[in-house]
């Protein structure tokens, strides 16, 4: 066995960052002679107000240790990347966490190429946001516990991608889940910042639930929860021809992905997730957080692939909501709630890629998704910046000329997730959809180049009405552009989006596909001669593979230039159309009254219930009935003793005396038997 | 020889008037003595059948009894008296603050 490469340091780093800002974040705060500024207070109010500026030096402190402890993350796991073999696996336990009988957990991590592209994503991408969140979060309150919480969901998600067993993954699964939760609600003042932070940790803890059982019966079925047991112990398992217990744990890990993965049906959390600061929404729900659920799907890969009915499950969910997602960005007008439907919408791309068995293309597109989409993201916190707050598309345009760079680097991140080559987006979501195709899932295949259709055209739509036309208010004309810090960032994103995909050029454009071959070890030819789809097609037809992509591609420009004549040629157009399906605009505007839907079908009952029966009756009547009698008995029990203190010495001698002829009396009978 | 029967009769005699000097009476000097009757009651009983049974054991008893008694007496006239300070009183019933 060679020498561990010690990858607990990787999540200790940003852990102890998060320490270091919880413990004295609060007393750098006061060195500075003035209070810290109340948050949310002040709501969104980037660009605006200067309230933060008195205490620069304790948030250089603050901030120089949040991104300086991601950043010797990130360079620990390059050195990792560029030293390490990946011809294992690398197991490495650091110590006992349970025993109990036979269940056996470790702190163990596992590093093979699948956890190393995420942590380097995660890590690196981190870093990136973290330096931007530096520039973005400059005036607002609670600076110290911005970048806490940022370092803590940092460590979280990096002990999510490197653990070594699926309970450790489960503690880092929560984990992310309470730093979503807590940045969400960073502007906890305001009511809808802090509703819609309930709602994620709720509708999350639904696919917790499913994830919680799937390990159980995984614990059943392997008699452990480490990788490498539950591998091998599937691994001498069959392909399930009908539904059996691994498709039952399939599925479970499925309701778990499609929570913390924002997938049809408990997507509804993750749009109003963008109450929380614009970096957070491009740090945890749009690269690295929600595409866990992809990282899960794709580690469990060995179980899917013997449970054929799970896997289509996987790929039917994930073209679903890629459509459907994708429907509903057309017309939103809150810039950010269309990247969010466009990330649920990307998220479904990449369960298409893993239900087809395509795991690597999955991946592929997450690293991807991850670069361009924390661009968009970041861009339009630019624009957010810039517009003084302001998120409605609606009141901006004209802003090319105020803050180019933020639009030169957005333009690029459009170009990537349109699929126009030679941006990363086109490789990773040409090859999904090209193995969706060859692996004979043509239906699939049709969703999702409607999908790519429709991307390409709210991309474009919400590029032409941010930057385009003219001003149509008073801060589109005073729009400045933002700091370096933050335009740096955008523009390193913009250069990863462009060459970021160059690491999986297809063998038809005569490209190596690199990320597939540093994936094999990962999702590669297993033991019982079951070859994925993935592996099959390569050598078939070149000539169709082209074409296909061509396709795509076209498929792409069309939705570009329909977004160009609606929204920059014809901008009247528009209208009229939206007035002439005035019923179909409006479903999508209220996003298929899914929300309300959820809230007539399933809030609203369980409310009801909870209130009437639960409350009224078993709350009330059987526990606190309970209770209340049981003190009730006691007190009257205790009011008829206490008579029993006179405070007269007589009374007491007389008891004394009677306790001890009690007593003699029954020694007496006793012995007289 | 006094029949051991004689003494334990004699102490029984003593632990009741001491017993009911304890219950019944209310000068709180007078309650005192009668503690003091019982533990000597009981030191009777100790030395009859020490001297029954030929062993020196419960003599140990007795001397401890008394050393505690001792004792007692010391702590329990100071409280007395501090009682008396206080409440110019030494009727027990007078004497009851401690209760519910």
């Amino acid at each position: 066995m060679e020498a561990t490469p010690n990858l607990w340091i990787i999540p200790l780093l940003p852990l102890a960052g998060a320490a270091i800002n919880g413990f004295f974040g609060p007393r750098e705060h006061k060195s500075s002679g003035q209070l810290p500024v109340a948050s949310g207070q002040h709501g969104h109010t980037a660009g605006h107000g200067h309230e933060g500026s008195h205490d620069l030096p304790a948030r250089g402190f603050v901030h120089s240790v949040a991104i300086g402890s991601v950043a010797l993350a990130f360079l620990y796991a390059v050195y990792l990347f560029f030293t390490v073999t990946f011809e294992h696996p690398i197991v490495e336990r650091v110590g006992t966490w349970i025993i109990a009988g036979k269940f056996d957990a470790g702190f163990s991590f596992y590093l093979d190429p699948l956890s190393m592209i995420m942590t380097l994503v995660v890590s690196g991408v981190g870093m990136l946001i973290h330096i931007y969140s530096a520039g973005y979060m400059a005036h607002e309150g609670g600076y110290y516990r911005y970048f806490c919480y940022l370092n803590l969901f940092t460590f979280f998600m990096l002990t999510l991608v490197l653990a070594g067993n699926y309970l450790l993954l489960f503690v880092g699964w929560e984990g992310v889940g309470l730093c979503s939760y807590l940045l969400i609600g960073f502007w906890f003042k305001k009511k809808s910042a802090s509703d819609a932070g309930k709602k994620a940790f709720l509708v999350n803890r639904i696919g917790d639930f499913g994830f919680i059982l799937a390990l159980i019966l995984m614990f059943g079925v392997a008699g452990s929860l480490d990788f490498e047991k539950v591998f091998a112990a599937v691994g001498r398992l069959g392909v399930e021809p009908v539904a059996g217990v691994l498709t039952a744990i399939c599925l479970l890990l499925l309701v778990g992905a499609t929570g913390k993965s924002a997938q049809i049906p408990l997507y509804v959390w993750l749009p109003d997730a963008m109450e929380g600061p614009t970096p957070v929404s491009a740090l945890i729900h749009a690269a690295t957080m929600v595409t866990a659920g992809v990282y899960m799907t794709a580690r469990s890969a060995l179980l899917f692939e013997r449970a054929p009915v799970a896997l289509s499950t996987v790929a039917v969910v994930g073209c679903l909501t890629a459509l459907f997602a994708a429907s509903i960005g057309l017309v939103q007008n809150d810039i950010k709630r269309v990247l969010a439907y466009s990330t649920v919408s990307q998220l479904g791309y990449m369960f298409l890629g893993c239900g087809v068995a395509a795991f690597s293309a999955g991946i592929f597109h997450l690293m991807t998704h991850a670069f361009f989409k924390a661009l968009l993201f970041l861009g339009s916190g630019s624009v957010i910046h810039a517009m003084a707050g302001q998120q409605d598309m609606r009141h901006m345009g004209g802003l090319k000329s105020k803050i180019s760079i933020t639009y030169w680097t957005f333009f690029i991140g459009c170009l990537a997730i349109a699929g126009v080559p030679p941006f990363a987006g086109f490789f990773s979501k040409d090859e999904i959809l090209w193995k969706a195709y060859s692996g004979g899932h043509t239906t699939l295949w049709g969703l999702g180049m409607l999908t790519a259709a429709m991307t390409a055209f709210y991309m474009f739509r919400l590029f032409f009405m941010t930057f385009h036309g003219e001003h149509r208010s008073e801060e589109a004309s005073d729009a400045h552009e933002s700091p370096p810090s933050m335009t740096g960032v955008l523009v390193t994103l913009a250069v990863l989006s462009i060459i970021g995909g160059l690491v999986g050029i297809p063998h038809a454009w005569g490209g190596e596909n690199r990320i597939e071959k540093f994936l094999e070890p990962a999702f590669g030819v297993h033991e019982t001669g079951l070859t994925p789809v993935a592996l099959t097609e390569h050598v078939a037809d070149v000539g169709t593979e082209r074409l296909f992509s061509l396709w795509a591609v076209l498929a792409g420009i069309a939705g570009i230039t329909l977004a160009w004549f609606l929204y920059v040629a014809r901008p009247r157009l528009t209208e009229e159309l939206a007035q002439s399906f005035s019923r179909i605009h409006k479903t999508l505007l209220n996003k298929y009254y899914v929300d309300e839907i959820y809230q007539t079908l399933i809030v609203n009952p369980l409310v009801s219930v909870s209130r009437s029966l639960l409350w009224q009756v078993v709350d009330v009547g059987v526990i606190d009935g309970a209770a209340n009698g049981l003190a009730g008995s006691a007190r009257g029990f205790g009011g008829w003793a206490r008579r029993l203190q006179s405070g007269h010495i007589r009374s007491y001698a007389t008891w004394v005396l009677l306790g001890a002829v009690f007593v003699l009396f029954f020694m007496g009978v006793l012995w007289a038997k | 020889m006094v029949p051991i029967s004689w003494y334990l009769v004699l102490s029984a005699i003593l632990f009741v008037m001491g017993a009911a000097g304890f219950v019944f009476k209310r000068n709180i000097i007078t309650v005192f003595m009668s503690i003091e009757l019982m533990l000597n009651a009981v030191n009777l009983s100790f030395v009859a059948f020490s001297y029954l049974l030929r062993s020196v054991h419960a003599q140990v008893f007795v001397f401890f009894v008394m050393v505690v008694a001792a004792a007692e007496a010391a702590v329990g006239l100071a409280i007395i008296i501090r009682v008396y300070r206080n409440r110019q009183s030494l009727n027990v019933d007078d004497i009851d603050l401690m209760k519910f």
